[in-house]
Formats: C-alpha cells, sequence, structure tokens
C-alpha cells in the first residue's frame, strides 16, 4: 500500500465537508446556543432557568425515570428468553429468535395507539379483568404507558447481545464453578450472568439511550412532561430562540453520551476475553416436563405482548368503531381505501426519501471504510468517530440544529427555504443511519482480503478500476446490508421528521401516520398507514437477511 | 439486483418525484390547525375549481403555526392562516402579520350573539362557528351506571369523580377558550372554584386538546371537555359518543385570514372566498368534519339533529370577551398548569376525601364535621390568585411581556413557583381536614 492518491485526498475532503455542514456544525450550534448569552458570551443562565421550571424538572425526572424502567422491564423480559436459548435444548429457541425481530419492523409510536384500546383504561384487557375479576390495571397511564411500549418495543437489543455474549462463554467456566459445587440460581448469579456482562450493558445502554430520545412514543401517547416532547413543544410553539429548547438538546446529547461512556467504562478493566473459540459454549441441557412446560408458558406470554401492538394496529386498521369494546364492532377495508386516495404521495415519498438517504449512506460508508481501511491518509480514523458520532445524537437535536443553522437559508434558484424543503429530511436520515451503513460496510471490507486488490493491480488496473470492478462488487453483499437497514429505519423515524416535515405534500408515511392520528376519524387510515409501514420494513428485514445470506455464499464460491 | 440497477431506479424515482412536484405551478400554502379530515375535503375541492393550483397545507398546532408565520422569512411566508381560536388571529393582527382585504360574504350575518363573526378591520374571517361543550361514551357511561351531564357544574359531583377528562390551557388553544368561557360565565372566583372541582373529578389532564375527544371516543374517559365539532365529527363517524352544549357556552368563531406578504395573495383570496361560498361553506357538514357554517342558509341542508346557532336553539349565555380573554391569557394558563395540571394527584386525593368526607357527613350529621369540610372546601377550592390582583394592570403586564428580560423571567418562574408551592399545601391540608371532618361522622 501507498500513501494516498489525490482522488482519495478529495473524496476524504468531500465526505469531511458533508459531515461538517450537517452533522458537526448544527449539533454544534445547538450546544453554543444553550451557552450563549443573547449578546455573545457564555452563560450557564439558561439552564438556571431550565431548573427553576417545575415543569422542566419534572420533565428531567421523567425522562431519566422511564428510560431506566425501560431497561428494567425490557431486561426482565429478554434475559430469561436469553438464558432458556443459550442453556436448553428445546424447540422454542425459534421462537425467540423471531421474537428478537418482531418488535423492531413496529415502531414503538405506530403501537402505542392501538396499545391504548388493547391495554388502557378501558382497553382490551382491562374491561374483560373488570367483567371477570372486577379490577383493572393501570398499564397505560401516564408514563407506565410509555415505559411499557418501549420495553417491549426495545427488549430485542438485550436479547440479541445477551445471546451472543452468553454464546461466546467458556464452558470451562462453568464446568469448573459446577465442580466446586455451584449450581442453578448461584451459578448463573455468579458465573453465568457477570460474563455475559458485556453484552447485557451494551444492549441496555442502546435501550436507555434509544427510551430517552425518543419523541414520538410520549407525544402520541398524549405524554409531554418529558425531554424530548418538551424540546419540540418549546421549539415549535415558542420558537426557534427560545433557548429552553437547546438546554433540553444538550441534556439529551449528555445523556446519550454518558450511558454510551458508561457501557464502555463497564467494560473497561476487565478481561472477558475466553481462551477458546467455537467448539463448546455453555453445555446445552434438556429440559425437564414442568421445566419446558414453564419455559414455554414464560415464551407464549411474551408473543403474546410481543404481538399486541401488531395485532392491534391490525385491528384498528380494519375495524370500523372501537370504542370501550374488546375488540373493534365491525370490520371493513375502507380504511386501506382511503390511504391510497387520499396519501399515496406519502408513501411514495417514504420510498424517495429513505431511498435517497440510504443511497447517500452506502456511497457514504464505502467510502469511509476504503479511504480507513486501505488508504494511509491522516486523520482518516476521524471521519469513522465523527460518522458514528451520529449514534449519539437524537433525532430531535439534530432537526433542532438544522432549524436553526439553516435558518433563512434559501436554495439558490428556486427562493425555497432549505427548511421547508425535502432535502433537509432527506439529509437528516442519512447523517442519522450513516453508523448502520458504515459498520456493514466496514465489516464487507474488513473480511475482503487485501491480496485481491493487489493482484488486480498486478495484472495492470489502476485503483479506480480495481475499486469499481473487485472491492465493490465483494462487498455488495455488506453493501445492500448497510442499505436496507439504513432505508427501513429511517422509513419509521418520527423524531427528525415530525420537526422537518412543513407540509402535507412534502411528508412521509411516519409523519402521515401520526398527523391521521389526530382526528376521531383519521384513526383507522393512520392505523392502515401504520399496517403498510409495517409492511415495508417486514420486507426490508427479509430482503436484507437474504441479501446477506446469498453474498456469503457467492463469496464463499469465488474465494 | 446489482447497485447500478438500484441507483438507477432510485434517481428514476426520484425525478419522476421532482417532476410531479414541479408539473403543477402555483402553489397556495395554507397553515392550519385543524385535522386533515377537514383540510383534504377543501384542498380537493378547491383544486377541482382551479385547475392548474395545488393547495399546500401545513398542519401545526395554533400556537405553533403562529410561531411558524413570524419566523418565517418575509418572502417565504404561507398564505392562508385558518385556526379556531380567536386569541391567535389577535396576536397575528397585532404583530402586523395579516393582511387587510375586502372578502366578506354579505349572507354572513355580522354577529353571533353579541360576537363579531368577522374582523371589523377586515383582517381575518369568521369561516365556521364552535361552541364548547361536553361529550361523552355512551357505553361508558352505562357500564359506569352515570348519568348523562348536562351543564358544567354537574361534573363537580361526586358521582363523576375519576370520569371525566380535560386538557391544558397552555397546550391547547380551545381549552383556553372553554376554560376563559367558564371564568367569564361564572366569574374570576366562582369560575375557578367550579374548575378547580372539575379537574379535581378528572381521570386525567390530557397533553393535547385532541387526547380528550380521543380517550372519551375509545372509552378511556367517560366524559370529556371539548369543542364541538370533537364531539360532532366522532359521533358522525360512528363512535358512540354523544356531545351537549351546556348553557355556560359561548359561541365564537373559527378564522381564517391572508397573511401579510403572501406569495400568493390572488390565490389566498380566491381560497378565502371559496370557503365562505355556499359550496365551501356546505362542506363543513361533511360527517368527518361536522363543523358549523357561518351561512345560516346552509342549515337548510343539514342533516336532522345537526346543531344551529342562529335558530335559538344553543342557548349560549356568555358574550366572550376576547379582549379581556387576551389581556389575561398567559396568567389564566399559568394559574391552570401550577395549581391544576402539575399538582392533579394530589388535587384529585383532596377532591376524593371531600366527596367521601361529605357522604359521611350527610349520612350523619356533624356540624363541627361541617365546618371543617367547609373549611377543606374553601382551602382547596379557591383561585391562588384573587379576582382584584387578576384585574390589577401591572401584574397583568408582567405575563403580557412576550419579550421578558432576565429578571422578568425569575420574577414570573419565582411567582409560578409559589401558586405551585401553595397548592400543594392547600390540597394536602384539605385532604387531611376533610379527613378529619369523615372521621367525626362517625
Amino acid at each position: 500500500m501507498r500513501g494516498y492518491t489525490p482522488g482519495q485526498l478529495a473524496a476524504a475532503a468531500l465526505i469531511a465537508a458533508f459531515l461538517l455542514a450537517f452533522l458537526a456544525v448544527p449539533v454544534a450550534t445547538v450546544v453554543y446556543v444553550a451557552f450563549a448569552e443573547p449578546g455573545g458570551g457564555f452563560t450557564l443562565s439558561h439552564f438556571a432557568t431550565f431548573f427553576e421550571l417545575a415543569l422542566m424538572r419534572e420533565s428531567f425526572w421523567n425522562s431519566l425515570y422511564v428510560a431506566a424502567a425501560s431497561v428494567v422491564f425490557a431486561s426482565l423480559i429478554a434475559v430469561p428468553l436469553a438464558y432458556f436459548t443459550v442453556r436448553f435444548r428445546f424447540h422454542g429457541a425459534l421462537i425467540i429468535q423471531t421474537l428478537g425481530v418482531l418488535p423492531l419492523i413496529m415502531p414503538p409510536f405506530v403501537g402505542a395507539v392501538a396499545m391504548q384500546l388493547i391495554f388502557g383504561r378501558s382497553g382490551s384487557v382491562n374491561l374483560l379483568l373488570g367483567e371477570w375479576f372486577g379490577i383493572g390495571l393501570p398499564i397505560m397511564e401516564g408514563l407506565n404507558g410509555v415505559i411499557f411500549v418501549e420495553a417491549l418495543h426495545y427488549f430485542p437489543f438485550i436479547l440479541m447481545n445477551l445471546v451472543v455474549a452468553m454464546g461466546n462463554i467458556d464452558a470451562s467456566m462453568e464446568e469448573s464453578a459446577q465442580n466446586l459445587g455451584a449450581s442453578g440460581w448461584r451459578l448463573f448469579r455468579r458465573i453465568v450472568f457477570p460474563l455475559a456482562m458485556p453484552g447485557y450493558v451494551a444492549g441496555a445502554s442502546l435501550v436507555f439511550v434509544k427510551v430517552f430520545d425518543d419523541l414520538g412514543t410520549p407525544l402520541v401517547l398524549n405524554v409531554t412532561n418529558m425531554l424530548a416532547p418538551q424540546a419540540y413543544l418549546r421549539i415549535t410553539s415558542v420558537g426557534i430562540e427560545d433557548p429552553i429548547g437547546y438546554v433540553i438538546g444538550v441534556l439529551l446529547i449528555g445523556f446519550s453520551l454518558f450511558a454510551l461512556w458508561a457501557a464502555a467504562l463497564a467494560l473497561r478493566g476487565r478481561d472477558y476475553a475466553t481462551l477458546q473459540r467455537g467448539g463448546s459454549s455453555l453445555a446445552m441441557r434438556a429440559l425437564k416436563p414442568w421445566q419446558a412446560a414453564a419455559a414455554y408458558a414464560w415464551i407464549a406470554l411474551v408473543l403474546l405482548l410481543v404481538l399486541s401492538p401488531h395485532l392491534g394496529i391490525l385491528l384498528l386498521s380494519l375495524g370500523t368503531v372501537w370504542s370501550f369494546s374488546v375488540v373493534p364492532d365491525g370490520f371493513t377495508l375502507q380504511h386501506y381505501a382511503t390511504v391510497f386516495q387520499d396519501s399515496p404521495r406519502m408513501i411514495g415519498n417514504t420510498l424517495a426519501y429513505c431511498g435517497l438517504a440510504a443511497l447517500i449512506d452506502v456511497v457514504l460508508a464505502t467510502a469511509i471504510a476504503y479511504l480507513i481501511l486501505r488508504t494511509r491518509l491522516p486523520l482518516r480514523g476521524s471521519l469513522d468517530l465523527v460518522a458514528s458520532a451520529a449514534l449519539a445524537i437524537p433525532g430531535v437535536v439534530l432537526a433542532i440544529g438544522y432549524l436553526r443553522t439553516f435558518r433563512g437559508v434559501e436554495i439558490p434558484f428556486s427562493g425555497e427555504l432549505v427548511t421547508s424543503s425535502w432535502l433537509l429530511i432527506v439529509i437528516a436520515y442519512s447523517i442519522r443511519r450513516l453508523p448502520y451503513a458504515l459498520r456493514s460496510c466496514m465489516a464487507a471490507l474488513t473480511q475482503l482480503h487485501v491480496s485481491l486488490e493487489e493482484a488486480a493491480e498486478n495484472l495492470g488496473a489502476t485503483k479506480r478500476r480495481t475499486l469499481q470492478r473487485i472491492v465493490v462488487p465483494l462487498m455488495m453483499g455488506g453493501i445492500l446490508a448497510g442499505f436496507v437497514t439504513s432505508f427501513m429505519t429511517a422509513a419509521v423515524e418520527l423524531s427528525a421528521t415530525i420537526m422537518l416535515t412543513t407540509s402535507q405534500s412534502l411528508a412521509p408515511m411516519s409523519y402521515g401516520i401520526y398527523l391521521y392520528m389526530q382526528s376521531a376519524a383519521g384513526r383507522g387510515p393512520g392505523a392502515a398507514l401504520g399496517v403498510l409501514a409495517v409492511a415495508i420494513v417486514a420486507l426490508g428485514t427479509h430482503l436484507s437477511h437474504r441479501f446477506m445470506r446469498s453474498r456469503a455464499v457467492d463469496l464463499d464460491r469465488q474465494l | 439486483m446489482t447497485l447500478k440497477t438500484l441507483v438507477g431506479w432510485l434517481v428514476a424515482a426520484v425525478l419522476a418525484f421532482a417532476g410531479a412536484a414541479q408539473a403543477q405551478q402555483q402553489v397556495l400554502t395554507v397553515i392550519t390547525s385543524f385535522p386533515k379530515d377537514l383540510t383534504e375535503v377543501y384542498k380537493r375541492a378547491f383544486e377541482a375549481r382551479n385547475p392548474g393550483v395545488r393547495v399546500e397545507v401545513m398542519n401545526r398546532g395554533t400556537s405553533s403555526a403562529v410561531a411558524y408565520v413570524r419566523e418565517a422569512p418575509a418572502a417565504n411566508k404561507p398564505d392562508i392562516f385558518w385556526a379556531s381560536a380567536p386569541d391567535a388571529f389577535e396576536v397575528l393582527s397585532k404583530d402586523g402579520l395579516l393582511q387587510k382585504f375586502d372578502g366578506r360574504n354579505p349572507a354572513v350575518p355580522a354577529k353571533i350573539g353579541a360576537y363579531p363573526i368577522n374582523d371589523p378591520e377586515g383582517l381575518y374571517y369568521g369561516q365556521a362557528l364552535a361552541g364548547y361543550g361536553l361529550m361523552w361514551n355512551t357505553r361508558y357511561m352505562r357500564a359506569n351506571k352515570l348519568p348523562d351531564p348536562r351543564e358544567w357544574a354537574d361534573l363537580m359531583k361526586p358521582v363523576y369523580h375519576g370520569h371525566v377528562a380535560i386538557s391544558s390551557p397552555s397546550r391547547s388553544g380551545t381549552t383556553h377558550l372553554t376554560v376563559e368561557t367558564i371564568l367569564q360565565g361564572e366569574g374570576w372566583t366562582k369560575g375557578w372554584a367550579q374548575m378547580l372541582q372539575i379537574s379535581g373529578n378528572c381521570a386525567a389532564i390530557t397533553e393535547r386538546s385532541f387526547g380528550v375527544p380521543e380517550g372519551v371516543n375509545n372509552g378511556q374517559y367517560g366524559i370529556g371537555l371539548v369543542i364541538d365539532f370533537f364531539g360532532l365529527s366522532a359521533k358522525a363517524s360512528g363512535f358512540p359518543v354523544e356531545f351537549h352544549y351546556p348553557s355556560v357556552t359561548a359561541i365564537v368563531p373559527a378564522n381564517i385570514g391572508l397573511i401579510a406578504n403572501a406569495r400568493n395573495p390572488e390565490l389566498g383570496k380566491r381560497f378565502i372566498a371559496f370557503t365562505l361560498s355556499q359550496e365551501g361553506q356546505e362542506l363543513l357538514l361533511d360527517p368527518k368534519i361536522s363543523r358549523l357554517p357561518v351561512l345560516p342558509a346552509v342549515y337548510a341542508k343539514a342533516p336532522k339533529d345537526f346543531p344551529n346557532p342562529y335558530g335559538g336553539k344553543i342557548k349560549a349565555k356568555v358574550n366572550f370577551d376576547s379582549e379581556l380573554s387576551e389581556t389575561r391569557y398567559y396568567l389564566v394558563s399559568a394559574i391552570f398548569d401550577q395549581t391544576i395540571t402539575f399538582r392533579h394527584k394530589e388535587l384529585v386525593a383532596a377532591s376524593k376525601a371531600i366527596h367521601n368526607a361529605a357522604a359521611r357527613l350527610a349520612a350523619k350529621p356533624n356540624a363541627q364535621g361541617q365546618k371543617l369540610l367547609a373549611e377543606a372546601r374553601e382551602l382547596a377550592f379557591s383561585p391562588v390568585v384573587g379576582e382584584d390582583k387578576a384585574k390589577d394592570k401591572e401584574f397583568l403586564a408582567l405575563f403580557r411581556d412576550t419579550k421578558r428580560t432576565a429578571e422578568k423571567t425569575k420574577q414570573v418562574t419565582g411567582l409560578e413557583g409559589y401558586w405551585n408551592g401553595q397548592a400543594l399545601k392547600n390540597y394536602t391540608r384539605a385532604a387531611e381536614l376533610a379527613n378529619q371532618a369523615a372521621a367525626m361522622a362517625r
């Protein structure tokens, strides 16, 4: 490998400029405004004002409480499931793996409305409970509802990380413990769980951050005394000048960084590496009949809970009137007809915005991966760092940053405002999803041995031709996986969307769902649009799995 | 699929998409707080009558829409502002953000009750009428064996404890109108006492105005305090709900106005004229919309049970004074939030204790107990700001200034904090007193 070519330098400069303009500067603006006096100069008075407002203090604690409680509930669901899969030999493992994907294809704000109808004060469950036992569970009351919906949505993060981590535990550790007389709960508590800690912490911190930043779910559930909704309300109704919105932005970023840092810290200074790879991990045991029954019962319960938003939204989209009853009064396809008649554009918008954003993502990600792994460009690592930092930036904060940074800026020639154009939505999507695409492109390129490129160059191919003919085609699996991941996560993104969407004709589906849900007659069509969004995401998930598998096969054949 | 075909596809899609957006020339931008159900109907009707025109709708909450219009640069303001809350239009016209023009439909009466339908200066026009009332879920009421309420005051009764819902005036312009209507109809002190007692019976103070009708529609709450079209449209959409105007209600217009420096003023005027025309007014009768037209002739085409504010059937006792409302706009919201929204748990506990004590004392009268109960009521249901203070110009000015200095902000937040603490103290004490009173009935 030589140093770098001018072309590579130019590419790096372009990427850096993009990241600077649409990530670093907007975020820096938010931080700057939060600490700046109106006339210039540093001040903490906005923070002081923030903590003087009772509503803000309350929102702050509520957000912390909801995020923490969601982690606890998500763990209660995920930890037993992970343990079952790793420890026992039984058929439930496949169901558990499905469980790990099902919630993620449905954005929490879509399911939230349906959850009201199932678990709310007069929802199906409470109506039945009231009829049978004369009791009611306040599952969806205020913050409880947010915690419930978020925990059900995000527990797979913990589940998947934990399964991987437990799978990597060296069986000899467990055997030693058993030889020393530990078993059962003690074995799990002292050996298995501590060894799986890195996976758990990684998953839990992700859940914390996601819940802490979420705007859509609380809004749909009518809860606004939390930080993200307050930031949204302050900026949209008090105005873009209101410093409190920026203070909240800084707090959101701060907590995201803190959670990610805490996760890193929890893992530092401990050696979790085990010598042995592959071969035997934890011993799999067959379940005794009663144990199997208990395990299946738990899985069935979780499955029922996990599927309830899906089922609820489907019922809502097909139901005529659903009010104070266990299921809707009747069924109809009318809501789907309404959606196709009124809002085909929203579906088109989603496909266009997310397609474009995902395209930007894979182009950037492939370029960054190449620059980092195949060149010796100075400071190339910082590209990765900055791009990945987008993970810690909540959608609300990025949107606030855009609205402020590009305030009054017009698109050349059209005289249209940047802040009211669809371009900004696309860019916000691409920045927010870049880390995902980057991970999969980096992985794809890491697996590609450099000797293939060297061979091509030895045969006289230029760098560019090598890139075109060898590198990109061989990375295609990773690129496509990155594309699909970016696409489908962007398709159901609401927090940045809701702030950056100005008019109905520019609105993507996620905004449309939110908009429809604001009127009595719109509930059905909103749910129908939600079902369509879920269908798109599910299709995407399926495709990405297929790409990954088929490319893996292809690669094997080629090498 | 290779990346190339994928790229090709995407580029084609985006181009087609951008092309579709460019194809139609004239764009009319409407910023509104109304739901998609309403705007979609008007958009379609207007586009059908004006080929080559595209109506662009921006849905925002009222206060957020005002902020948007204020902050958008002069060349990029929307053309039309369309919303329920009259105060929003007062704010806009004060800031010079509306364009004066003569767009009156002569067939629209000058006044509804004592309230002028159109802005006297021609800055905005009444497009529909709205009253405030009670909406309830008939299934919920039957299941919980609740009688149908007729008046706001009914909602103070113990039987409705935990079955009512209202939004907060600081979050919803329409709720602000409801609260202000009650305050104007009953007077400051009595109005607040009523508001506090109703809120004490509430299951929730929802965060958005739509949260109330939504909750009633799906049966989470029994009764909601709502603007009429929420109730009427839900009923027309098939939900098992009823709507009733209490006598202390005001009928006020929902307005439409041309924004100053609109990009397409002529088109905007045409749109406003359309919404005020016979055709445009008839669209309001769409079951999904169900708003009261300003044009009396349209009521001839309305469904049988459709309320007609011109016929004298809705007894709107209150002549809404929007100037008074505007002078104390922030004050009312702040008092409501500090003493009701943020202290709702304690208020509900106090109300429950008071209901309980009253029931016991009614069964076994006890003079000392009655005295304690009266004291508890006085503590729990008196506004933290007295009537005289609420009329004090200097005091009101403190809340009215939108551009506040750091010092003023401190003063206001200090006061709010004090009210909050005061409310907490009063409700806790009231609950204690009520419990003592109940104990004496034994």
